[in-house]
C-alpha cells in the first residue's frame, strides 16, 4: 500500500503494509537509521520520535497513524548538531555507547517543549521511559538542565 | 581484476553515503566529519602517508590513528589515540580515529621497530591485541601504542634533521611542527621521508611524569556522532541490493526445530526465502553440547526468513508454524539447577570439590569452635541485555566475504567467517562498527556465524537482526553461583578460621576447558582465593563445578560480579557478630601495607561513613578488586516502613594506579555502578522448561532515571607500576554495599539476589 509521510519536513512515499511500525519504515524504507530498535514494545525508548511535536514510540506506532502528520527524528532535530540539547550533550560528554541517545535526546526535546525549565522531578517523569544500559542518567539530567539554560540564553 | 576492485570500492562508498557514512572517522572540535568507508582501512587517504601501521599523516597534518579496540561506550576511540598522540606530540585537534583492519592484522606480523623496542608482548600479529575485554584497553595496549607514537616522532625528527643538515637531537617536535634553529616544517611535509627512515635504536617511551596530553579530560572524539543520529552501529548498515533476515532458533539451547511450514507465509509481501539453520540445514558447524567448538558457536537449530525489509521478514517468521523439541532439557528450570548446586554446597565431602586455598586447619578449628558464623549466598543467571540487539550483515561471494558487525572480537569473527565460508583468510573482511554496548556478549561471534551461513546461502548482501525476544532467548548468561562461608571467632572476637565453598557454572569449562587448572576456574574464584583482601590464621577455599545446558559467558566484571556480593556480605555478617564497625573490622583484617586499605579509607572518609543513623537509613560498604583495580564503595539507602527501598548515594573510591583521562574514568565508574545496581535490584534470568523466561524489558527490568542515585567518584590512586582497568571493576562492590546498607537500615540480611525478590517491610 502506498503511503505518503512527512519526515523532517520532507515528503516520502513508501509502499508498505499500513500496520508496519513507523520505526521500520524510517529505518528500512527511508534510510534514517538514527532512530533505534531496542525492544519493539515501548519499554526502552530507543525508538523515540516526535509526531506533531509530541513524543511517540515509533516501534509501537503504526505507520498509517503518521500519515498527514509531521514526524521529526533525531536527524531532523537540527541540521548541524546545534539544538541546545545537542550542544549540552556534547558539552557534558553524555553518550557512552550512544545507542539509546537518539531516543534520550528526542524525549528530552519533548520535555523541554512542555517544561522549558524542568525540575529534577520533571526530568524523572519525562525521561523514565528511556533505558540507558551505559547508565548515563546523571549526565543526561545535567545536560537537560544545561540545555534549558542555553535555550533561555 | 583492477576493474572489479574499482567497482567494489565505488559500491561500498555509494552505500556509505546512503547510510550517512559507515565510516568512523572524526575530527574535533565538534565540526566532525564522517568520511565514506574505505575498502581497506589501512590505505592512506588522499595524499596521506602511513608512517607506521598505527598512523597516517596527511599533508594538512591530519593524523589518522588506527584503533585496535572496539568502541562500545568505554571510550577507546579517544583513549587509544591519546596514547599514540602523547608520544607523537602532534596537534590533538587534528587527530581522528578509525578502526584498525583485522584482515591486515591476521595477515601481517608486528612491525620490526616494535620488536626492536621490545614493546610487542601481546601477540606476533600486527595490531597486537584486537579483542576488547578484561578492562584491558589502556593497561594492555599502553606500551605499544606509546611506542608507535614515539618511534614515528623520532623518524619525523630524523627526516627533518637530514633535510636541514643538523643532528636529530637538535630538532624539536610539538603540535605537529618540527623546529631546529630558524628552520621549521610540519609533520605533513616530512611524513613521506619519515616512513623510509631506519633508526639505530628505538626511543624509550615516556614515564607518567612526562605526560602532557594524558591526564586531561579532552572531549570524546565519538560524541558528536552520537547526538545527531549519524553514528553507525552494526544494525544501521545499509548496502545496495541488501535483503533482511529474521531468525528464530530453539528457545531451549540444544533443542531442535522439528518442522516449519514456509508455505504458510511464502506469499506474504516481500518474502523471499527461508532456510533451516544448523542440524539438517545450512551452516558448517551445528550446535552440540558435548563438543567445545560446537557449543561455543555452533549454529543452534532453527529457521531464518529472508524478505525485502526486516519487518516483513520478522512478521513472516512469527506467523510461520513451527514445532520444537526440547532436546532432553525440557524439564530443567533455574530452581532445579540451583537446587542441584545447593545440594553439593551442603555436602563438604562431595568428591568433586577441589581446594583453591589450604592454609592451616580451618575445618578443624571451626568444627571445634563455640563461636561460629555461617551463611549461604545465591547469585542468579544474568543476561547482558545489550541495548543494541545482536545483528550482523554479510555479503559472501565465491571469492570474498564482507562482514559488518559491531564486535568485541574482530579476529574471532574473522576466524569464524573463514571457517564458515571456506574462503582464505585474505579473502575475508570484517568491518567493525560502533557497538550498542558489549559487556562481554559481543565476544563470541555466534551471530557472525549465523549471518555468514545465511549470506553464503543467499550470495547477496543480507542484514540479520535478532528481535529483542530472540536476543534474550539466545543469551549467553552470566553463570549462577552459590557460596557457603563459615568462620570462627576467638575469645577476643577476632576471626581465627575461615572456610569458603563455592559451586558454580564454569565459563572456562563451557568455553575453554584447557584453562581449568586442577579443576579450578580462576575466573569463577576471582577475589576469593589468592587475592582475598582479608587475612585469617586458618583458611580453606574449595570449588566445585556444576554446569547446565545453558550457555554461559563473560559478563561485565566476570566472576567478581557475584563473588564480591557473597564475600562482602559475609564479612559484614562477621563484623556484626564481632560487634565491630564494618569498615574498622575490614581494615583490621588487612595486613599493614595492603593495597586494599587506601580505597577503603578514602571512601569511608568521603562518604562520611557512620553507623549512627536512624532506623530506615543505612550505610553499607563493599570492596573488590578486578582487572588490577581496587574499588571501594559506600551506599547510603533509605527503606520506608512499607519496605520501599531508595538508593540515595553511592560513593566510589578507585585505585587504578594511573589515570589518562579523568572524565572517562568517572564515566566508567558511573556506568559500572548503574550496571551493578540494576543487577542487584532486578537482575535474574529464570529458566522454565529449559528456556529463558525473561525475553524483553517488560520482564527483564532495568534501572531508570527516576531510580538513579547520586554517584560521587573519588580517586585513590597509588601510581607506581600499577595500571589497572576501569571498564568493569566498579561493578562488583555495588551489590554488597547496597545489601549491607539495607541490613544497617532494617536488620534484614539479603543472601540471595536480586533484592526485589525480598520483602523489606
Amino acid at each position: 500500500m502506498s503511503l505518503t509521510l512527512t519526515i523532517n519536513g520532507t515528503s516520502h512515499t513508501v509502499d508498505v503494509e499500513p500496520e508496519t511500525p513507523l520505526l521500520w519504515v524510517l529505518r528500512d524504507n527511508i534510510g534514517l537509521t538514527g532512530t533505534k530498535y531496542g525492544c519493539g514494545i515501548s519499554k526502552c525508548g530507543a525508538c523515540t520520535v516526535h509526531i506533531d511535536g509530541r513524543k511517540a514510540f515509533s516501534c509501537s506506532t503504526k505507520v498509517s497513524a503518521a500519515v498527514g502528520k509531521e514526524v521529526t527524528t533525531i536527524e531532523g532535530l537540527s541540521d548541524d548538531n546545534s539544538h541546545p540539547l545537542q550542544v549540552a550533550w556534547i558539552e557534558e560528554d553524555v553518550p557512552q555507547c550512544g545507542y539509546c541517545q537518539s531516543g534520550q535526546i528526542m524525549a528530552a526535546a519533548a520535555l523541554l517543549e512542555a517544561r522549558p525549565d524542568p525540575s529534577d522531578l520533571d526530568i524523572d517523569a519525562g525521561m523514565s521511559d528511556n533505558i540507558c544500559r551505559c547508565g548515563t542518567y546523571a549526565r543526561i539530567r545535567k545536560a537537560i538542565h544545561r540545555a534549558a539554560e542555553i535555550a533561555q540564553g | 581484476m583492477s576493474t572489479m576492485k574499482l567497482n567494489r570500492r565505488k559500491f561500498i562508498v555509494a552505500s556509505a553515503s546512503a547510510a550517512g557514512g559507515l565510516m568512523l572517522a572524526f575530527r574535533i572540535p565538534a565540526g566532525a566529519r564522517a568520511d565514506a568507508m574505505m575498502e581497506e582501512p589501512w590505505m592512506a587517504g588522499e595524499g596521506g602517508q602511513e608512517v607506521n601501521a598505527w598512523l597516517v599523516i596527511d599533508p594538512d597534518d591530519t593524523v589518522t590513528i588506527r584503533v585496535g579496540q572496539s568502541e562500545m561506550g568505554e571510550g577507546v576511540f579517544t583513549a587509544m589515540p591519546m596514547l599514540v598522540a602523547e608520544e607523537l606530540q602532534c596537534d590533538w585537534s587534528k587527530v581522528r580515529a578509525v578502526y584498525a583492519d583485522v584482515n591486515r592484522h591476521v595477515q601481517s606480523t608486528v612491525e620490526p621497530y616494535m620488536v626492536a623496542a621490545g614493546a610487542a608482548k601481546e601477540t606476533d600479529q600486527l595490531y597486537q591485541r584486537m579483542a576488547t575485554g578484561g578492562s584491558g584497553a589502556v593497561r594492555r595496549s599502553r606500551k605499544y601504542l606509546h611506542q608507535a607514537g614515539a618511534s614515528a616522532r623520532e623518524r619525523l625528527k630524523q627526516a627533518a634533521a637530514n633535510a636541514w643538515g643538523v643532528e636529530r637531537s637538535a630538532v624539536t617536535a610539538a603540535d605537529s611542527v618540527l623546529r631546529a634553529g630558524n628552520k621549521s616544517g610540519t609533520y605533513g611535509e616530512f611524513a613521506a621521508a619519515a616512513a623510509t627512515i631506519e633508526l639505530e635504536s628505538e626511543p624509550a617511551i615516556k614515564t607518567p611524569d612526562q605526560f602532557t596530553l594524558l591526564g586531561k579530560s579532552v572531549p570524546r572524539l565519538d560524541t558528536p556522532h552520537k547526538t545527531d543520529g549519524s553514528a553507525v552501529y552494526g544494525i544501521d548498515v545499509q548496502l545496495p541490493d541488501m535483503v533482511h533476515a529474521a531468525v528464530e532458533v530453539s528457545p531451549v539451547p540444544g533443542g531442535r526445530l522439528v518442522s516449519f511450514d514456509f508455505d504458510a507465509v511464502k506469499d506474504r509481501p516481500g518474502v523471499i526465502t527461508a532456510f533451516r539453520l544448523g542440524e539438517g540445514g545450512i551452516g558448517k558447524l551445528p550446535y552440540r553440547l558435548d563438543e567445545v567448538a560446537n557449543r561455543t558457536n555452533g549454529l543452534l537449530s532453527g529457521v531464518a526468513v529472508v524478505a525485502d525489509t526486516y519487518y516483513r521478514a520478522l512478521t513472516a517468521l512469527q506467523l510461520m508454524p513451527k514445532e520444537w523439541d526440547a532436546g532432553g532439557h525440557g524439564d530443567v528450570s533455574d530452581e532445579s539447577i540451583i537446587a542441584g548446586a545447593l545440594e553439593v554446597l551442603g555436602n563438604p565431602d562431595d568428591a568433586t570439590y577441589n581446594p583453591a586455598v589450604s592454609e592451616g586447619d580451618a575445618r578443624g578449628v571451626i568444627g571445634a569452635s563455640a563461636d561460629k558464623v555461617e551463611a549461604t549466598y545465591v547469585t542468579p543467571y544474568l543476561d547482558h541485555a545489550c541495548m543494541e540487539p545482536m545483528n550482523c550483515t554479510a555479503h559472501v561471494t565465491a571469492d570474498r566475504a564482507d562482514i559488518w558487525v559491531g564486535t568485541q572480537n574482530p579476529p574471532g569473527a574473522h576466524d569464524v567467517v573463514v571457517e564458515e565460508t571456506g574462503l582464505a583468510p585474505e579473502q575475508v573482511h570484517v568491518h567493525n562498527t560502533f557497538l550498542g554496548t558489549g559487556f562481554g556478549r559481543r565476544f563470541r561471534s555466534d551471530e557472525v556465524r549465523q549471518a555468514a551461513a545465511i549470506g553464503a546461502a543467499l550470495g547477496r548482501p543480507v542484514k540479520m537482526v535478532w528481535s529483542r525476544e530472540e536476543n534474550q532467548r539466545q543469551g549467553k548468561l552470566r553463570p549462577y553461583s552459590v557460596y557457603h562461608f563459615a568462620a570462627s571467632l576467638d575469645a577476643d572476637k577476632k576471626p581465627e578460621a575461615y572456610w569458603n565453598r563455592v559451586v558454580s557454572h564454569s565459563i572456562f569449562n563451557h568455553l575453554i576447558p584447557q584453562f581449568l587448572k586442577d579443576g579450578l576456574d580462576n575466573q569463577a574464584m576471582e577475589g576469593l582465593d589468592q587475592r582475598l583482601p582479608y587475612r585469617f590464621p586458618n583458611r580453606q577455599v574449595d570449588y566445585a563445578i556444576r554446569d547446565s545446558h545453558i550457555p554461559v559467558q563473560w559478563w561485565r566484571s566476570v566472576g567478581a560480579s557475584q563473588n564480591a556480593f557473597a564475600l562482602e556480605s559475609f564479612i559484614d555478617e562477621l563484623a556484626h557478630a564481632a560487634g565491630a564497625d564494618p569498615v574498622e573490622f575490614r581494615l583490621g583484617l588487612m595486613p599493614e601495607g595492603s593495597e586494599f586499605r587506601r580505597p577503603l579509607e578514602v571512601v569511608a572518609k568521603e562518604a562520611g561513613w557512620t553507623t549512627d543513623l536512624r532506623r530506615g537509613e543505612g550505610m553499607g560498604v563493599g570492596l573488590a578488586e578486578a582487572f588490577g583495580t581496587i574499588v571501594a564503595q559506600v551506599a547510603y539507602v533509605t527503606v520506608s516502613r512499607r519496605g520501599q527501598l531508595r538508593v540515595e548515594t553511592i560513593d566510589c573510591a578507585v585505585d587504578c594506579g594511573h589515570v589518562i583521562h579523568p572524565r572517562l574514568v568517572e564515566m566508567q565508574m558511573e556506568s559500572s555502578i548503574v550496571y551493578g545496581l540494576t543487577a542487584a535490584l532486578y537482575g535474574e534470568v529464570h529458566i522454565r522448561n529449559g528456556a529463558v523466561v525473561e525475553d524483553n524489558f517488560d520482564s527483564y527490568l532495568m534501572l531508570r532515571m527516576n531510580e538513579m542515585p547520586e554517584i560521587r567518584t573519588h580517586m585513590a590512586l597509588s601510581g607506581g607500576e600499577k595500571w589497572g582497568g576501569v571498564g568493569e571493576p566498579a561493578v562488583p562492590p555495588v551489590a554488597p554495599a547496597v545489601t549491607n546498607a539495607i541490613f544497617a537500615a532494617t536488620g534484614k540480611r539479603i543472601r540471595r539476589l536480586p533484592i526485589r525478590s525480598h520483602d523489606l517491610a
